[in-house]
């Protein structure tokens, strides 16, 4: 890790380096533009302090994202519309009933596929051809007409949060699930263990790794399901919502300060997930 | 209730077919068929269940109803269908594995690079990218050109990641081997690294696939021009013309199956060397 840290770095403070070179490029015709209509002549180094600090830049700069963020976190009340904790929590709540639900049906069909063999000839090829659908793209009529049936709120953005994150949970789990070799099942098998038997004591086991694996993808797509799953309902609050709004007003920065969070959820959310795994691991002996 | 019965009927067939195809011994037909079947059967029980339960056709049209608007409006699906796969994903899809496979080789000569990028493009590949879409819309214009940026970065870290991981794969036998052979950096490249390295360039190719698809058409939803699949699927919604969006989720679907399809048949005869394009 240590080894690893100096390189690290530079690639991040590179990116912070052309992202404010960038800004500089990007938000330079509006500067000039202003300044011939008012009549002034930029040096240099107006025209770089102008471009870092405009209300509605094209590219906002780092600090004026970051300020956005702390004026909208911390100084917001959480209750306040404004808040973007509010709305990450709206963001959040979906993610994780997604995910749970995603989850269990996940590992619900895992295991039919794996102890079936109807299930996985027939089911099999369609979960990895629904994956193949722009699921995304239905989102906006998922959300229109479970509207339209009465059930609103979380629920239409879990469908789809759940929808994202069932596919790599069952594929990571039907490999954990059949990653027992030949040599073990027929230990099992001079025990006398039955299939629950062989199930709780020797299959589940052994997927763990697989599934913490998985997991982590379906955590990052059930985020992403939620975001977009906000989009159609008309901008009403989460994540989702504040990128339309800024999109439809052009508030650059709310845009950038959206994404960021939305980029610390996901990687906060993972790495929760990477703690949980290496916690279990450990006491299963495992890593 | 005569339809709830036909939906019931395919069902218990469809099944009970399946389960006695799957009990034969599996060969290339019967690993076609049963899933076969078991869309068919699908497509029945929703025919059967929105009839039978006469659901209307604003919240769930029925398998006929689509098929019969889909064969209605070819006109408008392939307008659409050149906007936004042609247009957008497909050059989003090229010009953004193209990049980053030349910047994973470029990445690769210099180990500094590789690991400080690797963690990097790793955390980047799990982020909500699609978020950028807003912003991209805004700074390339409505059209496609937004569309195709959006799927570059998308695709780009998933395709650097895998190809960086790819370049790697070579064992130092394998490399002290070409060194015996006098091969300089370029003659390994292309002899053995770039090679061993095509079961991951075709993983993250694959990936990017559906990646690219999804881009394009989220990306309309935050602006474009009076065509385009995303574009159609949001003001179809908004007219109720359920129909409408299901025949363009179908376009959809069999693109993404297409685009996936075509890259794993190419991979097929890149690789046939690897373990996994083995087959008895």
């Amino acid at each position: 890790m240590s080894r690893n840290t100096l390189p690290v770095l530079t690639v991040v403070l590179a990116i912070f380096l052309l992202w404010y070179i960038a800004a500089i490029f990007l938000n330079a015709a509006w500067a000039h533009d202003k300044a011939t209509r008012s009549g002034e002549v930029l040096t240099t180094q107006t025209l770089v302090a102008d471009t870092w600090s405009q209300e509605k830049p094209k590219l906002p700069a780092p600090h004026q994202v970051g300020a956005e963020i702390w004026k909208t976190t911390v100084e917001k009340k959480i209750t306040s519309k404004r808040s973007l904790i509010y709305h990450s929590w709206v963001t959040l709540s979906a993610t994780l009933i997604g995910f749970a639900l995603g989850t269990g049906l996940g590992i619900a069909l895992a295991v039919g596929i794996v102890y079936n063999r109807t299930m996985d000839m027939s089911v099999m090829p369609w979960v990895i051809a629904s994956q193949t659908i722009p699921i995304l793209a239905i989102a906006p009529m998922i959300i229109v007409v479970l509207n339209a049936v009465g059930i609103s709120g979380l629920l239409p953005k879990a469908m789809i949060s759940m929808y994202l994150s069932f596919f790599p949970v069952v594929v990571g789990m039907v490999k954990g699930l059949r990653s027992p070799d030949a040599m073990q099942l027929d230990q099992m098998r001079t025990w006398n263990a039955s299939a629950t038997q062989t199930f709780w004591r020797l299959r589940l086991p052994c997927s763990m790794p697989f599934l913490f694996t998985s997991l982590k993808i379906a955590m990052a797509a059930s985020l992403v399901g939620a975001i977009v799953g906000e989009l159609p309902t008309g901008a009403v609050a989460g994540l989702g919502a504040r990128l339309l709004a800024g999109s439809y007003y052009g508030q650059t920065i709310q845009i950038w300060s959206a994404l960021i969070m939305a980029a610390a959820l996901a990687a906060a959310l993972v790495a929760l997930i990477g703690f949980v795994q290496r916690m279990t691991l450990k006491r299963m002996g495992m890593a | 209730m005569m339809w709830l019965v036909f939906a019931f009927g395919a069902w218990a067939l469809g099944w009970w077919v399946n389960a006695r195809l799957a009990a034969l011994p599996r060969t290339r037909v019967t690993g076609l068929v049963v899933p076969l079947i078991f869309g068919l059967t699908l497509i029945a029980i929703w025919e059967g269940v929105v009839r039978g339960f006469d659901i209307s056709a604003v919240l769930l049209p029925a398998p006929s109803m689509i098929a019969a608007r889909f064969a209605a409006s070819t006109a408008i699906l392939w307008e659409d269908f050149v906007q936004t796969v042609i247009k957008g994903a497909l050059t989003g899809y090229v010009s953004g594995c193209g990049a980053a496979f030349l910047v994973a080789i470029l990445v690769d000569r210099f180990d500094f690079l590789r690991r400080g990028l690797l963690p990097v493009g790793n955390f980047v590949a799990a982020l909500p990218v699609i978020g950028m879409a807003p912003i991209l819309v805004m700074w390339f214009g409505f059209d496609w050109q937004s569309k195709a940026a959006v799927v570059v970065v998308m695709v780009f870290f998933p395709m650097l990641v895998n190809t960086v991981q790819g370049l790697a794969d070579s064992s130092a036998m394998q490399r002290d081997l070409m060194r015996t052979y006098a091969a300089g950096y370029w003659t390994t490249l292309l002899k053995l690294r770039l090679p061993a390295a095509m079961p991951f360039i075709f993983n993250g190719l694959k990936i990017a696939s559906t990646l690219a698809l999804i881009g394009a058409i989220v990306a309309e939803f935050f602006g474009s021009p009076i065509r385009g699949m995303g574009f159609r699927i949001s003001t179809s919604v908004g007219q109720l013309a359920l129909d409408l969006v299901w025949a363009e989720i179908v376009v959809a679907a069999l693109v993404g199956s297409a685009f996936y399809g075509i890259v794993a048949l190419i991979e097929r005869m890149v690789t046939f060397w690897h373990p996994s394009q083995r087959h008895l």
